[in-house]
């Protein structure tokens, strides 16, 4: 989200104020505190990442060996697999939670009885730990002894392996995963739709337009800069997903269902330090390399109308 | 079989690893207090019984020394184990004596400059040849044994096999053949158990071969380290093979996607599954939850192609170690704990708590009352049919080969695409490692 906000931030900035050199309001002393502490916290360990991927780290003492870190990081063969499902992933949970909340906004957004209580129950599973829900749902579908497919055997159907099956598995974590994250969506929905005027329904109904005709030509276009935030905040979380993937499947069976997240995890693990903070590097650059036009492209709509 | 393949990790307790991390930050830095008693620190992993074990060590080594205080803390097993250990040793915050395994995962470690050497100690005479050199580097010796050895091979089932009235088999075709004959006549029993829900059970098709490996070509380990021989080739590519001929014949039971270790040592247990390739620990397991059922379990090698060939591949005990950071009376002190889980009071309480299965590798042995499966592998150590594992002799071992095995298991891959795959996986490892030749 930084990126967006600074970007947006930079443009207005950029078209306000003429003079570059606006004297602060604050003496530099007072900046102090604040400075010491993202030097400390931020600036440091970033920078010290950037010099690690370059080292063989074995956590008692390193080594410089240059880009080596990089190119084994691609070479690595698990990593073909990684990067397609990290983007599979990512485009899925991103464009259900952009589909499904928005259908969940419009309905929690009518008269409906009891619409607070129904708004807070979308909300609920965003306050769950992660690796709470991971744990839940892997009983929970559990193939043999679950209660899903437990359930689904007295109506005589044979349930999947949700999270055994190799062809299954990514997609049943992506569902879970709009599960748990489709109330924020809702929530920005929901918060873009009251923005809407109700004069413009009104006139849209004086003028004969249907629900449908209403839904398409006032609230579609007037919720876009609600749309570009769950995109991008969905998108991100999607990309950079792992808790979810690790308490559940664990990038398996196999590496079925691994993401560029769950490579670098087990790199770690495995004790290959400086590569895996060289993988953490390459996730960097790629979720900003998506990231960046996505944004843009989004904003710049937005301007445009 | 390092990093991924932990002794016995049951579940990793969360509450465990909290307070272990709490433990780091607390509770290591022990000293000595004004009442003139040493205070020193004793670090084990969380997989059952390990804990029970260190208490009852330190309990009745505070007796034989009351002024010394013993403080136990548990760490998370498996890689997250690893890594706290190696966090805790590289910021001089270890524990004055910890519980590590032996074999390449020791050497990661780094001993020349963080262990202290315990080759002057006393009990040292007693250890086997087998395991000396496993805590050893050319500088010094660094771990006493805590627990016995075990082997890595097929547990199974002993009135099952009576009643089929099978024989325990030599060659891999004898093994088949009692596939078949448990999958028509056993009612429903699985010929073989596997436990893909926890990942590191699957690798035994693999790593319990290896002694047949080098039954065949004794110069394998040296060799694999050099990058002179590979999984893709024979005669290692065929654990590989084995585990996807058992895949493929069906054999094994339903559930093998999700089941998990205990579910693993429970179905062979009570003869819901016949075979379970595994480590012979699993006794202690099967001793915990299904008491009446251990003397019902016996073991045998995972069989060779030529019956010559079939050996009993040894995992050696994991070890006690005392860091570089311990000085002074804690220093002295740790040695004495140390000593003392080798004593015969130690023995006594290894005995109860960590039942033999497999030879000790120091001072203690086994009683009468230990383990039925102890004779069955205690047979291939007699007949010379016994060799350490893997990464007892090699550095090298990727650390996806557990899922690899799932993938051969599963019909994902086969066996050839998986060997192909981790030979891959190892490079990794070894350019890690710095090894030449890679």
């Amino acid at each position: 989200m930084t990126e967006v906000g600074s970007a947006k931030r930079r443009r207005t900035a950029g078209s306000g104020s003429t003079s570059a050199t606006q004297r602060s309001i604050y003496p530099t002393w007072f900046y102090l505190p604040a400075g010491v502490l993202y030097l400390i916290f931020f600036a440091v360990p970033t920078f010290a990442s950037f010099w690690f991927s370059l080292t063989r780290w074995t956590l008692f003492d390193t080594e410089f060996i240059g880009l080596d870190n990089f190119v084994q990081f691609f070479a690595e063969p698990q990593l073909s697999r990684g990067f397609l499902n990290t983007l599979i992933y990512g485009f899925v949970t991103s464009g259900a939670k952009v589909v499904l909340g928005l259908a969940l906004a419009v309905l929690l957004t009518s008269q409906l009885v009891g619409r607070g209580y129904l708004r807070s129950v979308v909300f609920f599973p965003v306050l769950v730990s992660t690796i709470g829900v991971g744990i839940t749902f892997k009983a929970l579908l559990d193939p043999f002894d679950g209660v899903v497919n437990t359930m689904l055997a007295t109506f005589g159907i044979e349930g999947p392996g949700w999270f055994t099956d190799p062809n299954q598995a990514l997609l049943t974590i992506a569902a879970v995963d709009v599960w748990k994250g489709l109330g924020i969506a809702t929530l920005i929905y929901i918060a873009g739709i009251v923005a809407i005027p109700q004069e413009y329904y009104e006139a849209a109904r004086v003028d004969g337009a249907g629900a449908w005709r209403q839904f398409r030509s006032i609230t579609l276009p007037l919720v876009q800069p609600a749309t570009a935030t769950v995109i991008i905040l969905s998108l991100i979380g999607g990309l950079r997903s792992f808790d979810l993937i690790w308490a559940t499947t664990g990038g398996g069976p196999g590496f079925t269902s691994d993401v560029i997240g769950s490579v670098i995890y087990k790199q770690y693990q495995a004790g290959f330090y400086g590569l895996s903070t060289a993988g953490n590097v390459i996730l960097f650059l790629v979720v900003t390399a998506i990231m960046v036009p996505v944004s843009l492209l989004l904003n710049r709509k937005e301007v445009d109308r | 079989m390092s990093r991924t393949f932990p002794t016995r990790r049951f579940a990793a307790a969360t509450a465990a690893a909290a307070l272990a991390a709490t433990g780091a930050l607390t509770g290591c830095a022990a000293s000595g207090s004004g009442d003139g008693t040493t205070e020193i620190t004793f670090l084990t992993s969380n997989d059952a019984p390990n804990p029970e074990t260190a208490e009852a060590l330190a309990a009745a080594f505070e007796e034989e020394h009351p002024d010394v205080s013993v403080d136990v803390e548990i760490r998370p097993g498996g890689t997250e184990g690893d890594n706290l250990v190696k966090t805790r040793l590289s910021t001089g915050e270890m524990a004055d004596v910890f519980y590590y395994n032996s074999g390449s995962l020791l050497q990661a470690l780094n001993p020349d400059s963080t262990l202290v050497d315990l080759s002057d100690q006393e009990w040292v005479s007693s250890l086997t040849e087998e395991f000396t050199p496993v805590v050893s580097t050319d500088n010094g010796l660094y771990g006493a044994p805590l627990g016995a050895s075990f082997a890595g091979g097929v547990v199974y089932n002993k009135p099952l096999y009576e009643e089929l009235g099978l024989e325990v088999p030599e060659t891999w075709d004898e093994f088949m053949a009692n596939n078949a004959t448990i999958a028509a006549e056993g009612d429903g029993v699985a010929p073989v158990i596997q436990t893909y829900g926890e990942t590191w059970t699957s690798q035994l098709f693999v790593l319990g071969d290896f002694a047949n490996v080098l039954a065949v070509d004794p110069e394998w380990a040296d060799q694999y380290t050099a990058h002179q021989r590979s999984y893709a080739d024979e005669p290692a590519l065929l654990g590989f093979q084995h585990q996807q001929e058992v895949a493929e014949a069906g054999y094994f039971n339903e559930d093998f996607p999700s089941a998990a270790f205990q579910d693993g040592a429970r179905m062979v247990a009570e003869g819901e599954g016949a075979h379970y390739p595994m480590l012979s620990s699993v006794i202690q397991t099967i001793l915990q939850n299904t008491p009446d059922a251990v003397d019902d379990i016996g073991f045998f090698a995972l069989p060779a192609e030529d019956a010559a060939n079939t050996q009993a591949t040894i995992w050696q005990p994991n070890a006690l170690y005392v860091p570089r950071s311990t000085e002074g009376a804690e220093l002295e002190a740790a040695k004495e704990l140390v000593a003392f889980a080798n004593s015969e009071a130690g023995c006594e309480i290894q005995n109860e708590l960590l039942p033999p299965a497999g030879p000790y590798a120091g001072t203690c042995e086994a009683l009468d009352t230990a383990p039925a499966l102890l004779a069955d592998i205690q047979a291939y150590f007699d007949a010379g049919k016994a060799a350490n594992a893997l990464e007892f002799s090699s550095p090298v071992k990727g650390p996806n080969l557990e899922k690899v095995t799932v993938e051969v298991g599963s019909g994902i891959k086969t066996a050839e695409e998986a060997a192909e795959f981790y030979d891959q996986d190892v490079e990794n490892q070894a350019r890690q490692l710095g090894l030449e030749g890679w």
